[in-house]
């Protein structure tokens, strides 16, 4: 059922990470192929060829684009391994909304909050902020939002956490000051061993962060 | 009670594609449900505001005291409640795939259509409409490789993909009717423009696709408050 697996990943990137997270919880051998994004190899661009974007999953030489139908895909083909999908229709569509949720909102205002300043910066964290609370709110009282387990939302969420130290330095703010369930939950997360290896350390991801300023030229 | 014997409800609007999408999945599965009209321009009821208090949206489905918010999300939840006449494929190869489209249609199609009828100047209504036709022509590949010579992206049956896309068709037709181009036509994507007729001809699409004509009124008088509407 393994079969040859390929994961082709940008190491900063928190979409890669839920992938890696996803095959480490369920224990899954796979081969991790770094990509250059200046310089896209001929295996991206034939397995990604609408989007020419990482992360890419080759199963058995084919492709599964996007990470939450990566995410999906691997709790599908490898659904006796730690589900990290519940079972219940209902608890799956909360659990679908909300990594919905995440995906229009987390990425694109983090992204505000280090490429802009002054008003658009000072909106977006307003915004980031009220978004992690309501995520708080979906927590609640919950171990992870997967319950005692990690679960979609967990695997989904818990890779942007690599990014707060470069939001907080370029924003000027303190996540955990706004939002202390919220970190937490990620310190819960950073115990298990499939999180912990699958992302980067922060302060490295700042520094690609001040790179990634000076070639776009933003101060 | 099961659970599926629970009391369905819609919300929505008869223009919206997102909302058809939802109509489309409870016909398919046979299931009675009660389709509440929102006007959204007499500003949104308090059961909308209650029912998706984040994103205050369209469609919700209310099954007895569950809500369900987001069309795709919807549709899977549908197939998951009522496992007859299956929506998504049962190979989860083929379901990514169904899903990788689904995401392509509301992240980049789409929105690529809609910016045909908001375009100022010629140079950008060319731009909107080649990355529209653009977008066909991977979708005509993409149903080539789906439907396996079979009448739908579901191959016997309308499945997920076929009600992603097809509940554009509505919006398809009428941009083509503004614009004067097919932007569906034998040449670029003959597979397609059978495979719409085949979709709009549907027992569980017909009643709920609206008429060409009746999109074209709706979208003249949607153009003409955003125009009235001062901007601050």
């Amino acid at each position: 059922m393994a079969g040859e697996l390929v994961l082709l990943d940008f190491w900063p990137s928190p979409f890669g990470m839920r992938s890696r997270i996803a095959l480490a919880e369920k224990g899954i051998p796979y081969e991790y192929r770094e990509e250059d994004l200046r310089n896209k190899s001929d295996l991206l661009l034939q397995m990604n060829p609408v989007h020419k974007k990482i992360p890419v999953l080759i199963h058995n030489g084919k492709p599964v684009c996007e990470s939450v139908i990566q995410v999906q895909y691997i709790d599908e083909v490898w659904h006796d391994k730690a589900p990290l999908i519940p079972s219940d229709p209902y608890q799956r569509a909360v659990a679908r909304f909300w990594v919905d949720f995440i995906d229009k909102k987390i990425y694109e205002l983090g992204s505000k909050i280090w490429k802009t300043k002054g008003e658009e910066q000072a909106n977006a964290k307003k915004e980031f902020i009220e978004c992690l609370k309501l995520l708080e709110g979906e927590l609640g009282d919950k171990t992870y939002f997967g319950g005692e387990s990690l679960g979609y939302v967990d695997v989904a969420l818990v890779p942007f956490y690599s990014w707060f130290y470069a939001y907080e330095k370029c924003g000027d703010f303190s996540i955990e000051a706004e939002c202390p369930k919220m970190i937490a939950w990620v310190k819960r997360c950073m115990q298990k061993e499939s999180v912990a290896k699958s992302l980067p350390d922060q302060e490295k991801v700042y520094e690609f962060i001040l790179q990634l300023k000076k070639v776009f030229g933003i101060e | 009670m099961a659970k599926s014997d629970a009391e369905v409800k819609v919300l929505g609007t008869w223009a919206s594609p997102f909302v058809m999408r939802v109509r489309i999945a409870l016909n398919i599965k046979s299931v009675a449900y009660e389709f509440l009209q929102e006007r959204l321009w007499e500003g949104k009821s308090e059961l909308l505001l209650k029912s998706n208090p984040v994103h205050r949206k369209v469609p919700v489905l209310i099954h007895g005291d569950d809500t369900i918010c987001e069309s795709l999300i919807i549709v899977q939840y549908i197939d998951e409640v009522w496992p007859s006449a299956p929506i998504l494929p049962s190979d989860p190869h083929e379901r990514a795939t169904a899903r990788f489209w689904g995401a392509y249609l509301d992240d980049k199609w789409f929105p690529s259509l809609r910016a045909i009828g908001m375009a100022e100047g010629e140079d950008a209504r060319k731009a909107a409409i080649g990355q529209v036709e653009e977008g066909l022509m991977l979708l005509e590949e993409a149903f080539g490789k789906c439907s396996q010579g079979q009448a739908f992206f579901g191959k016997d049956q309308i499945g997920y993909l076929d009600i992603t896309f097809g509940c554009f068709l509505g919006w398809l037709r009428v941009t083509e009717k503004m614009s004067g181009i097919k932007l569906l036509n034998e040449i670029n994507t003959p597979a397609l423009l059978k495979w719409a007729n085949r979709f709009c001809n549907d027992a569980a699409v017909k009643d709920v696709m609206p008429e060409t004509e009746k999109l074209a009124e709706f979208a003249k008088m949607l153009k003409g408050r955003v125009r009235a509407t001062p901007t601050s």
